[in-house]
C-alpha cells in the first residue's frame, strides 16, 4: 500500500507539472512574430485519366493550410479530401484535374496560406498501375520470378551441396555471411534513402537505426530462448532474414513500377533473380548435417521468396516512403540476427576456432559471397 | 499505355483532352476577401486620388496629397497572405492624379517598420528625389515632397529605399498620373482635354488604372503570383465591365519585380498606344500587344464599338505570367444591357 503510494506521488507530481508548465507558456516571450515552420512530404503520387492525385502528409509546427496548387507553374483548381487545415502528421489527398501529359515530367507546387511554396517532382508521368486482377497477377508473376525462383534454384544444390566435407561446409556457411554481409549494408542504406524522403516527424535515420536493432534484439532473444539454432532451426531463420529483405527489393520494383521509372525490362528482372540464387545456397547450407524432409523445402521457399510477392503488391499499391524504410529496418535487423547465429555455427563446427576463421575456405568463402553479391547486383543498378 | 484509356475520351475534338478538364480548370480556388484587405481591384480602376486644391498667389494651383507607408498583411490569392508595405493601406499604392503646371505638395508619413520614401517619375528637384539623402525617412517621420506638375504623362511612384528590390516587391508603388493642359497644347488640344480628369471631354472616356505586379511569396527571388493590381486573377473571378458605346483608356504602369519585362495582350481587338504617356498622339498604332521593361508605362486606347458582347480576354503574353494570375476579362456590353 506504501509502495503503491511512493510511486503515486511523483506520478502525480509529474502530470501536475506539465499541466503548470503547458499553462504557462514560457516559451511565449520568445515569440518574435516569425511565422510558424511549415513542412509538406508528398507520399504518393496517383496518375491516372482523372489528373493528378498526391497524398500529402504535414509535419509543420502547427496544423496548415493548403490555400492554392500550381501544377508546371500555372494554378490548377483542386480538391483537399478531407478539407480544411491539415494537422500536424496528418496526412490529405489533393486531386489536381491536370492534363498531365505522358513521358514527360511534371512540377506539382503547393502554396499555404503563409505563401511557402513545397514543389514535387514528377519525374516520368506514366499512368499509375490500378489494382486490377491482371496486373496483380503479373506483379505476383515478377515477384515469383526475382523472389520464389532463385531461391528454390538454391535450395536445388542442397542434394550436391550435402557431399562436402568440413572445409567445404565451412565454404559455404562464409559464403552465406558474405552474403548476408552484402545485404545487410544493401538494406540499411537503402533504408536510410527511403527514410530521407518521408516526413521529418518520423526522424527517418534515427527511425531506421533503432527499428533494426530492437528487431535484432528481438530475434536473438527468441532464437537463444531454447539454446543456439543450427540445422533446421537455423535455415529458417535465414530464410525469414532473406524474405525480409526479398519484401523489400519486391518493394523497390513495384515503387519502380507505379512511378514508371525504371524500365523494367526482362533483362533487370533476370538479373534481379541471379542475384538471389545464392539465397537459396545460404539457406540450404545449415541443414547439410541433417535430413529435412521435402516439405521445409517449400515453407523456406515461400518463406525467402514470397515476401518479393507481397513487396510487390506494397510498393506499387501502398507507397509511403517511411513504412518501405520501416520494413527494410526490419529486415536488416533480421540479417544481422542470422549472420550471428550462422557465424556461431560456423564457429562451433571447427575445434580451432581462430584457425578456421582465417582459413582459406572461410575467407574465400566470405569474400566469394561478398564479390558474388556486389558484382550481380551492379546488374540491376540503374 | 496501360491505365490511360483512350477510349473513355471524348470524341468532340475541341474537348478537354480529359474529362472534366475545360481550360477553367486553371485558375485560383477560392475567392480574396476584398474587405478584409480593405481595397478592391475592381473599384481601383477607377479610383484616383486627387488631393486637396488651394490656390497659390500666383494664381496657379496647389494640389496636396497624403500618403502614408504602412505595414499590412495582404490577401493576394485566395488563401495566400503576403506581409507587404503599403501606401496608404493599399498595393498598388493611391492613384495620385494631378494636371500638368501645377504646384504639388505630398506629405509623406512613414508608419511602417522600416525607412521609406516616395520617388516619382517626373521632373523635380535633388532635394526632392526620394533616394537615400533626400527625402528618405525613418519609422515615425514626416517629409513633404514639392515640384511642379511635369511632364505630362502616365507616370509611377515607388519607395527608393534600399534594398530597393525588397522596397518595391514589398507593395511600395503606385500611379502618379499628370493630365496633359490643354490650354499648352493648342494644336492637339481636343486630346488633351479628353485626358482631363472631370472635364465635359473626358466623362465619354471609361479610364481604368492598371498597375501590373507580381509577388515572390517564399523569397526565393521569383514570383509565385503574377496580377493586375495585386489580386491574381481578379478580373477572371470579376470581370471588367465594359460599356462598348464609349472608348476606353488604360494607365497601365509595369511594377513586376524579379522579371525584366511583363506585357499586355488584348484579345480580339487592337489599340493605340502611348509610350509613357507624355505625346498626344500615339507612339504605336493599331497593335494588340505591347511590352513593358519595370517602370515603363504607357496609355492604351481602343473601342469595342463594332463588337459583339461578350467576354474579351486579355494578359500577359508571357504564358507563365498569364498561368500565373495576370489574366482577366472584358465584359463587354452596351450601355443598355
Ligand atoms: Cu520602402
Amino acid at each position: 500500500m506504501i509502495r503503491l503510494l511512493l510511486l503515486f506521488v511523483p506520478l502525480a507530481v509529474m502530470l501536475g507539472a506539465f499541466v503548470w508548465i503547458a499553462s504557462l507558456d514560457p516559451l511565449r516571450s520568445f515569440n518574435n512574430g516569425a511565422p510558424p515552420v511549415e513542412a509538406l512530404t508528398v507520399e504518393r503520387t496517383i496518375l491516372d485519366e482523372t489528373g493528378i492525385q498526391i497524398l500529402v502528409r504535414a509535419g509543420g509546427s502547427e496544423a496548415m493550410q493548403i490555400a492554392q496548387v500550381a501544377v508546371d507553374d500555372a494554378y490548377w483548381t483542386f480538391t483537399q479530401a478531407p478539407p480544411g487545415a491539415v494537422a500536424r502528421g496528418t496526412a490529405v489527398w489533393v486531386r489536381i484535374p491536370y492534363p498531365w501529359v505522358l513521358g514527360e515530367a511534371h512540377r506539382v507546387a503547393l502554396l499555404s496560406n503563409t505563401g511557402t511554396a513545397f514543389e514535387h517532382e514528377i519525374a516520368v508521368a506514366v499512368p499509375t498501375p490500378k489494382a486490377t486482377a491482371g496486373q496483380l497477377r503479373i506483379q505476383a508473376l515478377v515477384g515469383a520470378i526475382v523472389g520464389l525462383l532463385p531461391v528454390a534454384l538454391g535450395l536445388m544444390f542442397y542434394p550436391a551441396m550435402r557431399g562436402v566435407g568440413r572445409t567445404g561446409m565451412n565454404f559455404l556457411l562464409a559464403l552465406t555471411v558474405g552474403l548476408l554481409a552484402f545485404l545487410l549494408i544493401d538494406m540499411t542504406l537503402e533504408a536510410l534513402e527511403l527514410s530521407a524522403g518521408a516526413a521529418a516527424l518520423f526522424q527517418g535515420s534515427a527511425m531506421v537505426w533503432l527499428t533494426a536493432l530492437a528487431c535484432f534484439l528481438l530475434l536473438m532473444a527468441i532464437g537463444r530462448w531454447r539454446g543456439q539454432p543450427e540445422g533446421l532451426a537455423l535455415a529458417f531463420y535465414i530464410a525469414l532474414g532473406i524474405g525480409l529483405h526479398n519484401f523489400g527489393e519486391g518493394l523497390a520494383i513495384g515503387g519502380a513500377f507505379a512511378a514508371g521509372s525504371a524500365g523494367l525490362g526482362t533483362f533487370l528482372v533476370l538479373g534481379f533473380a541471379l542475384h538471389n540464387v545464392t539465397e537459396g545456397i545460404g539457406i540450404a547450407a545449415p541443414m547439410l548435417r541433417i535430413r529435412p524432409p521435402l516439405w521445409t523445402f517449400a515453407a523456406l521457399t515461400l518463406l525467402a521468396g514470397g515476401p518479393a510477392v507481397l513487396g510487390m503488391w506494397t510498393g506499387s499499391l501502398a507507397y509511403a516512403p517511411q513504412w518501405s524504410a520501416l520494413a527494410l529496418a526490419v529486415g536488416a535487423g533480421a540479417i544481422l540476427q542470422v549472420m550471428v547465429e550462422v557465424s556461431a555455427y560456423l564457429m562451433r563446427q571447427n575445434s580451432d576456432r581462430q584457425a578456421a576463421l582465417f582459413s582459406p575456405a572461410v575467407l574465400g568463402g566470405f569474400l566469394g559471397g561478398l564479390a558474388f553479391m556486389y558484382a550481380t547486383a551492379a546488374l540491376i543498378k540503374v | 499505355m496501360a491505365g490511360h484509356d483512350m477510349s473513355a475520351m471524348p470524341t468532340d475534338p475541341y474537348a478537354a483532352p480529359m474529362p472534366g478538364m475545360a481550360h477553367g480548370n486553371m485558375t485560383t480556388v477560392g475567392v480574396v476577401d476584398h474587405d478584409r484587405n480593405g481595397f478592391d481591384p475592381t473599384t481601383m480602376l477607377t479610383e484616383w486620388e486627387t488631393g486637396l486644391t488651394d490656390l497659390l498667389p500666383d494664381g496657379r494651383t496647389l494640389r496636396t496629397f497624403e500618403v502614408a507607408a504602412i505595414d499590412r498583411e495582404i490577401e493576394i490569392a485566395p488563401g495566400i497572405f503576403f506581409p507587404a508595405w503599403t501606401f496608404n493601406d493599399r498595393v498598388p499604392g493611391p492613384a495620385l492624379r494631378a494636371k500638368e503646371g501645377e504646384r504639388l505638395r505630398i506629405i509623406f508619413r512613414n508608419y511602417g517598420s522600416h525607412p521609406h520614401s516616395m520617388h516619382f517619375h517626373g521632373i523635380h528637384s535633388a532635394r526632392m528625389d526620394g533616394v537615400p539623402g533626400a527625402g528618405l525617412i525613418g519609422p515615425g517621420e514626416e517629409f513633404i515632397y514639392e515640384f511642379d506638375a511635369k511632364p505630362f504623362g502616365c507616370h509611377l511612384y515607388h519607395c527608393h529605399a534600399l534594398p530597393l528590390k525588397r522596397h518595391i516587391h514589398k507593395g511600395m508603388y503606385g500611379l502618379f498620373v499628370i493630365d496633359p493642359d490643354p490650354a499648352r497644347h493648342p494644336e492637339n488640344a481636343a486630346v488633351a482635354a479628353s485626358r482631363v480628369l472631370g472635364s465635359p471631354e473626358n466623362a465619354r472616356w471609361q479610364e481604368l488604372a492598371m498597375v501590373m505586379n507580381a509577388f515572390d511569396i517564399n523569397f526565393d527571388g521569383a514570383n509565385e503570383i503574377y496580377a493586375v493590381n495585386t489580386v491574381g486573377q481578379a478580373y477572371m473571378n470579376a470581370p471588367i465591365r465594359i460599356d462598348k458605346s464609349r472608348p476606353v483608356r488604360i494607365y497601365l504602369v509595369n511594377v513586376t519585380e524579379f522579371d525584366p519585362i511583363n506585357s499586355l495582350h488584348l484579345h480580339a481587338n487592337f489599340f493605340d498606344y502611348y509610350d509613357t504617356g507624355t505625346t498626344l498622339t500615339p507612339t504605336l498604332r493599331t497593335v494588340d500587344l505591347i511590352m513593358q521593361c519595370q517602370a515603363q508605362r504607357g496609355i492604351l486606347e481602343f473601342s469595342f464599338a463594332e463588337h459583339e458582347d461578350g467576354m474579351y480576354m486579355f494578359h500577359a503574353h508571357q504564358s507563365e505570367f498569364t498561368e500565373l494570375g495576370w489574366v482577366g476579362m472584358f465584359d463587354v456590353r452596351g450601355p443598355e444591357a
